[in-house]
């Protein structure tokens, strides 16, 4: 059958984040430029989250499988790294699916660099939604995450640090 | 020397200043003074060696002879390796650790600011791929080395003994040679005397903050631009390379 690029993505949006798995790989932006060569060449652009992110591989690895059951046999995969990736990127949707899963979507655009300064916005408990929350480290369970907690119902969560 | 020897041995230098660093920090791993802090800097040394891991991809790709970035990582010995000496120095103590940190943190900001401005693509954006993480380093080591200096009397002392320990190596940061000529020419290499001034007025604003002394008049070591190294280096290089040494075949 003959693919249009919005095809790709959607067959691509079926592959979940190794790490956080209510969203797509799609929602999460990392996927940048998918050109169809042919009925069985394809070639993609990814880029990473961040640097060491560990799932980079797994991500590879689970987009050429998901290719190859659509009969792609020559896939070629480019890791970019300009523009380099932003939480921006994460739709509006999947931060809410993200915020459903417990953990605190990027509140505010890379645009803002306000936290720089220390005038961080507050971050509200994806569970009681209290504004109330204090940040017990800037690094969490994985290197995109930081850790905060709920001080109203006392609840340590994952924010997703915006970059 | 060509542009592309120069730039390999570029790449290759900022490489391996991520690799030796990164492999250090990750010794705290399951060390860390408590579990916060243990994941901290882990998630730093593994944004390092990420960061690593592209520049000594690209050094293996320049280069040209099929090499991979664990060839170059796993079967170069010391001599053959450009890290700055500040990242193979031991960990030591956590206030140690701390400000050796912190003044590569601050190194690195303001370096792959102006690399990101680099006429070399690639180059250009690792830099701005690794800007958005050392900020948070930067940001998170900075609040550490205010709280040790500006804590209590051991926490002070233990973080000015380490800064006067390690200041010795934060010459050679700056050092360029035909390397970085041949690639400023070309828009390619960060002028070094530009970041030496925004390094120094921003850790002099921090230590002040900190209420730590800033060593003078320090006799500056150098080498590691020629692949000269303390007796650490080889110490790192023999942990980090038993294994593929040992099977040179080994996937994983």
């Amino acid at each position: 059958m003959n693919y249009t690029k919005e095809h790709i993505f959607s067959i691509l949006s079926e592959i979940p984040d190794p790490e956080i798995p209510v969203i797509s790989i799609i929602e999460l932006g990392v996927i940048r430029d998918i050109e169809l060569i042919n009925d069985s060449s394809i070639a993609l652009k990814i880029t990473p989250t961040y640097s060491g992110c560990p799932a980079m591989k797994q991500i590879e690895d689970d987009v050429r499988k998901k290719l190859s059951e659509h009969h792609f046999t020559q896939i070629t995969i480019q890791t970019i790294f300009s523009p380099p990736w932003t939480t921006d990127w994460i739709t509006a949707e999947a931060k809410e699916k993200l915020r459903l899963y417990g953990i605190a979507p990027p509140e505010h655009s890379t645009e803002d660099k306000s936290w720089l300064t220390g005038k961080t916005k507050s971050i509200s408990c994806p569970r009681c939604k209290s504004q109330n929350t204090k940040l017990i480290s800037q690094f969490g369970s994985t290197a995109c995450k930081a850790l905060y907690q709920c001080q109203d119902c006392l609840e340590p969560f994952d924010y997703f640090k915006c970059i | 020397m060509t542009t592309q020897e120069a730039l390999f041995q570029y790449t290759l230098r900022l490489g391996d200043t991520n690799l030796i660093l990164g492999q250090r920090l990750s010794e705290w791993t399951g060390h860390g003074p408590f579990l916060e802090e243990d994941l901290a800097l882990t998630n730093i040394a593994l944004d390092i060696t990420g960061t690593a891991k592209s520049l000594i991809e690209y050094a293996a790709s320049i280069e040209g002879k099929g090499k991979t970035e664990d060839d170059l990582a796993y079967f170069r010995n010391d001599r053959q390796y450009f890290n700055a000496q500040m990242t193979e120095q031991p960990n030591g103590d956590y206030a140690r650790t701390i400000v050796r940190q912190a003044i590569m943190d601050c190194f690195d900001f303001y370096f792959y600011t102006e690399l990101a401005k680099s006429k070399d693509e690639t180059l250009a954006g690792i830099a701005q791929k690794s800007i958005k993480e050392v900020t948070y380093h930067l940001r998170h080591t900075s609040s550490w080395v205010e709280r040790f200096g500006d804590g209590t009397e051991e926490s002070h002392n233990k973080a000015q003994t380490a800064l006067n320990e390690l200041w010795q190596y934060t010459g050679e940061l700056f050092e360029m040679n035909e390397v970085d000529a041949v690639l400023m020419n070309e828009g390619i290499a960060v002028d070094l005397n530009l970041v030496k001034t925004k390094w120094e007025k921003h850790m002099t604003e921090l230590l002040e903050k900190s209420t730590l002394i800033k060593p003078e008049n320090v006799f500056m070591q150098t080498g590691s631009r020629k692949g000269i190294h303390t007796e650490h280096l080889a110490y790192i290089l023999a942990e980090m390379q038993a294994l593929p040494r040992m099977f040179p075949d080994a996937k994983w």
